[in-house]
């Protein structure tokens, strides 16, 4: 655990307090039971919009906290324990990352302080098909009377149900595959012309297909630079990849310690399975690979922080080696816990299902070694 | 840092820097420790003369204190020396097994006249200390060793095998776990110095499959260590034992990039594979591995750091420390793997002018680092430390 400032610390404390109390994977359980559409309790959103969570990167003129990623990360860890579903990557991180880093004074002054408020769900409607490749664009933004004229899909929107506000990235010269030539665009979820498919999806998070037809929006909806979307894109991108790591490492600590807590209780051959060496250096490898994976993942949020150049190398380590690890762990967490771990009343089946998706979204472990190695010149 | 004690850290840089200048000999600029080869020859003129001047400051160990030889400075001096040092191309002549592991024991468990007697020497780089741990019925099961010490009055009378004891054969001095009570297992175990150059110790060199010697069978007939002689209780050796494997353990995970010296894997590869069209490592699986591997190796080096950091906060020593020996140990050997893959055919050379210095080098490293993970504490026995210590899982080895 990084050394943590007095109000991180409390930050910390109080996500795990709360989470712990108000939202224990049983909440979850619930949740999913339930079949909300949007794949999250609303109520529990108001809440942690009230404890001002999704306003933590926000400059205080917008209404947030600016207490950083670092600080959003030590929540985001929190609720991964817990396996909490909220819209706070989404919108607290991407959409309002975008738009503090790209936004125009009005579209902050707009958006910000109701991001801020919980009061405006923003999504990032960035991937056209079933791997993260945020380069390949087709989605085509042309010009119009009223400014552009937005036509093609967007796929594996997360949060793209729930959300008020898209941060949709369009083509607006170039072919897909070209970093040149992607300009974004603020499209309001209810503009004319769109329409959201719900995807149901083995974590029962929200996320969604998004058809966007004809859907007409002004010149002041450009976010940025028409044609140069992709510096402000990325860095968004890489926020939203390190927190996600961030809840990752949450979960996938939970996941060990829950298959920890298991090994000393569950007796076979009348001794617990702990003593059991071939388990116990199992453990010990998990334990191993998750503690770099935090002094990765911590790194990565501590150099967003910083406005450090070495950003994207780090945030794609953290999320390569965070996404190999949960992997890891949430195989072993159903494998240590026998039969009981393949039951939909246990929690293991939870934590596996969360870790692929997780994984898979904002680009998979060897989409980030790819990364990685590419920044490195080989 | 407040180990000034208000003094300036730059004129103190400025008189190591004199200092250096003044005494480091010329013709030693950039040559290699002659402490780190194996195969060691008659020290140099020079080479005394250097090692005289830095022991006589106790700049060879820094931190140690002063009344025992040292250099009585605080952690941020230690690195300006250290900076000079490298700056003018000169090596710290002082080191081996009684700077890195018997000293920092001794100053936790020894007497103030075993510290005064034997500190300065080691700081002086006087004598050379070896380890004598290990017997071939006693490698990862330690306190399983059969090393008698006989009490007679006096001193104790020594007989028995060690074995793996690095360096024995240019050793003054041993430290040297023997059992004082046969009928207690890690209770029975004593910690005592003797001297190397007595009637009764033989030595003999084991040659190891990258070719070299490193390590010695090490037998003692009716050798003597005298009671002062004794570190810490009778049948008290054991602690005193694992506290010193900590130091070891410490010192052996040095990985992470720098602690290997030599290319990258990328440089080498890019000269030993090629690259495509793109720049990218042209045989495409190898170079998933590489980079999974030089992921490894920054989250290794993050660790590193986070666990500095951490010890230096408020929360205690990290948890993360335990695991720092087998992250690194297997992250090294993984790179000496890889290395040889990338150099093909030339990363198999045992000699010769066909092969390049740094070929012949990757074979032997790669060969002699397979007793990383065996020396010190084997990834077996510290993942069970893991998993007992750390995770609270049952013990059935009783053995750490």
């Amino acid at each position: 655990m990084a050394v943590l400032n007095e109000e991180q610390s409390m930050l910390r404390d109080a996500a795990k307090s709360w989470t712990q109390e108000k939202s224990p994977v049983t909440a979850f359980r619930k949740m999913r039971d339930s079949g909300i559409e949007i794949g999250y309790d609303g109520k529990a959103w108001n809440e942690m919009a009230e404890m001002g969570w999704a306003g933590v990167i926000i400059p205080e003129e917008y209404g947030g906290s600016a207490f950083g990623y670092l600080s959003i990360g030590l929540i985001l860890e929190e609720m991964g324990r817990t396996l909490t579903a909220s819209p706070l990557i989404a919108s607290g991180v991407g959409a309002a990352s975008a738009l503090v880093l790209g936004g125009s004074d009005t579209q902050k002054s707009e958006w910000l302080p109701k991001i801020a408020d919980g009061s405006v769900v923003g999504a990032l409607a960035v991937d056209e098909g079933a791997h993260h490749a945020p380069e390949k664009v087709a989605l085509a933004a042309t010009k119009s009377d009223a400014g552009y004229s937005l036509s093609g899909t967007k796929s594996f929107v997360i949060e793209g149900l729930a959300a008020s506000l898209l941060v949709v990235s369009a083509r607006t010269s170039g072919q897909p595959g070209d970093k040149d030539g992607i300009t974004l665009f603020l499209v309001p979820a209810d503009a004319k012309g769109v329409s959201r498919k719900r995807l149901a999806l083995a974590d029962s998070r929200g996320a969604a297909n998004i058809t966007f037809d004809k859907v007409e929006v002004g010149a002041d909806a450009v976010l940025g630079a028409v044609d140069k979307g992709w510096d402000v894109l990325e860095k968004t991108l890489d926020r939203v990849r390190a927190a996600l790591a961030a809840e990752m490492l949450g979960a996938a600590n939970q996941a060990f310690e829950t298959t920890l807590d298991y090994l000393k209780v569950r007796v076979q051959f009348g001794q617990v399975i702990g003593s059991f060496q071939a388990l116990q250096h199992r453990a010990a490898k998990m334990f191993t690979d998750l503690e770099l994976a935090r002094s990765a993942v911590e790194a990565a949020l501590q150099a967003i922080d910083a406005d450090s150049p070495d950003v994207p190398e780090l945030v794609s380590l953290s999320k390569a080696k965070m996404g190999d690890v949960f992997h890891l762990v949430s195989n072993e967490m159903v494998q240590m816990h026998g039969g009981i771990g393949m039951t939909d009343a246990h929690d293991a089946g939870f934590y596996l299902k969360r870790a692929r998706a997780a994984e898979a979204a904002f680009g998979s472990q060897s989409y980030h070694r790819d990364r990685y190695a590419r920044i490195n010149g080989y | 840092m407040a180990d000034f004690g208000g003094g300036d850290p730059e004129a103190f840089r400025k008189e190591v820097r004199e200092w250096v200048d003044a005494n480091f000999p010329a013709e030693l600029k950039s040559r290699p420790n002659p402490m780190m080869r194996e195969e060691r020859a008659e020290p140099s003129e020079a080479q005394e003369a250097w090692r005289k001047a830095v022991g006589s400051k106790g700049w060879g160990t820094p931190t140690w204190p002063s009344q025992y030889g040292g250099g009585g400075l605080g952690t941020a001096e230690a690195r300006i020396i250290q900076q000079e040092f490298g700056r003018a191309g000169a090596y710290n002549p002082i080191g081996g097994m009684g700077v890195m592991m018997f000293g920092p024991t001794l100053l936790e468990y020894g007497t103030e006249d075993q510290k005064l007697e034997h500190m300065p020497l080691i700081c002086r780089g006087d004598v050379q200390w070896c380890q004598g741990f290990s017997e071939p019925g006693a490698g990862s099961d330690l306190a399983a060793l059969q090393t008698r010490a006989e009490d007679k009055g006096d001193h104790f009378l020594i007989n028995g095998q060690k074995i793996w004891t690095s360096g024995a054969q240019y050793a003054d001095w041993c430290f040297c776990l023997v059992r004082t009570d046969t009928s207690k297992k890690h209770e029975g175990i004593s910690f005592v110095l003797f001297s190397m150059h007595q009637p009764g110790v033989e030595v003999r060199p084991i040659k190891l499959i990258a070719g070299n010697s490193p390590f010695c069978e090490t037998f003692f007939t009716d050798v003597l260590a005298e009671k002062k002689n004794l570190v810490g209780p009778l049948n008290g050796g054991w602690s005193i034992a694992k506290r010193l494997l900590q130091h070891e353990r410490g010192g052996l995970s040095g990985a992470g990039g720098g602690g290997m010296g030599g290319r990258s894997l990328v440089d080498l590869a890019r000269e030993y594979v090629g690259v495509d069209a793109q720049g990218r490592i042209a045989d495409p699986d190898l170079r998933t591995r590489v980079v999974h591997h030089e992921i490894e190796g920054r989250s290794f080096q993050q660790t590193a750091v986070r666990v500095m950091l951490e010890s230096k906060g408020n929360s205690g020593p990290s948890a993360a420390t335990s695991i720092m020996k087998n992250a690194g140990t297997s992250w090294m050997q993984l790179r000496q793997e890889l290395t040889l893959e990338i150099m093909g055919h030339q990363g198999l050379g045992w000699e010769g002018d066909t092969f390049k210095p740094e070929e012949l080098g990757a074979v032997r490293g790669w060969l002699g680092g397979k007793a990383f993970t065996i020396y010190g504490g084997s990834q077996e026995v510290q993942s069970n430390i893991i998993s007992k210590r750390i995770l609270g899982l049952p013990d059935l080895t009783q053995n750490n």
